[in-house]
């Protein structure tokens, strides 16, 4: 079993993304969510318009593997896996869906009202067919991250994994994705790394 | 009918959030699906919703769908027709 490392962690919160800890781009904290998802999908990305039908959990996870895999991963599809944890699940959509209920319900909303969608629209992107999961919970239990990701290398079911935090509720909102991988130079994937409380 | 076929454009980039295409850039017959605006099983859905929401048509037939949006022309054409009848 050879260690699993952090090799690559982006973080998106208060209109900023950082890559590794460096801080790359912020925008104006006047922006309300919508825009500065937009804003920032025009400074990262383009060229994908079907970004503009995701929900904002999908925009922000989205987003952040975005950052994170400026270079395409070199591993076989079903190899790479997406651990992923938020608080609301997709509470944000769930509400926004039940007000089109009352009178034309949205097909284009219902189909993001479950919180794991976001690891498919990332999947979809980067051509993963991995193992996935999605937990939610109060705090961003890295333990439980961390032991599953651990458990997927142990395995052998996966040679990288995303993993992280992607929680957005109204305005407020929080991503932290990481890469992991084994064998790598990197940081040791530890509660403290994964937390990244620091930025 | 090109009155009708402009006023579907925009309600179709606005319902379907097309923000990267302009209204004025869709063709009259330019296949909504596919090959060529490349919407998705979901955009019917939501192009269903337009035509209930914004003309009060149902589509009571759903194996007309392929016909009713292989472009604006046709959809324009159906909802004139829908029109008359009622």
């Amino acid at each position: 079993m050879g260690e699993v490392s952090i090799t690559a962690s982006c973080v998106i919160r208060q209109h900023r993304i950082y890559r590794n800890g460096e801080l790359l781009w912020e925008a104006s904290q006047d922006l309300n969510l919508q825009d500065f998802l937009r804003a920032a999908y025009d400074r990262f990305s383009g060229q994908y318009p079907k970004f503009h039908k995701m929900d904002h959990l999908c925009k922000l996870g989205w987003l952040a593997a975005e950052v994170l895999l400026k270079e395409p991963l070199d591993y076989p599809p079903a190899e790479v896996g997406l651990i992923l944890a938020n608080k609301s699940a997709s509470l944000d959509t769930d509400l926004r869906y039940y007000d089109t209920v009352k009178e034309f319900p949205s097909p284009a909303l219902f189909v993001y009202t479950l919180p794991n969608i976001v690891m498919g629209e990332i999947s979809i992107r980067h051509g993963f067919k991995g193992e996935n999961a999605f937990f939610t919970s109060d705090h961003f239990d890295t333990e439980l991250v961390m032991s599953y990701v651990q458990q997927l290398f142990d395995e052998n079911a996966v040679g990288a994994a995303l993993c992280g935090w992607v929680e957005v509720m109204n305005e407020q909102y929080e991503v932290i994705l990481h890469l992991v991988e084994k064998e790598k130079q990197g940081l040791p994937m530890n509660a403290e790394n994964l937390q990244i409380n620091k930025l | 009918m090109e009155k009708l076929m402009a006023a579907l454009k925009a309600q179709i980039v606005e319902q379907l959030n097309l923000q990267e295409v302009k209204p004025e850039e869709i063709g009259d017959d330019q296949p909504l699906f596919k090959e060529g605006l490349g919407l998705d099983s979901i955009d019917a859905l939501e192009l269903i919703v337009l035509l209930q929401q914004n003309y009060n048509i149902r589509i009571a037939n759903p194996e007309q769908g392929p016909e009713i949006f292989r472009s604006v022309r046709t959809m324009a054409e159906f909802i004139t027709a829908q029109q008359t009848k009622q």
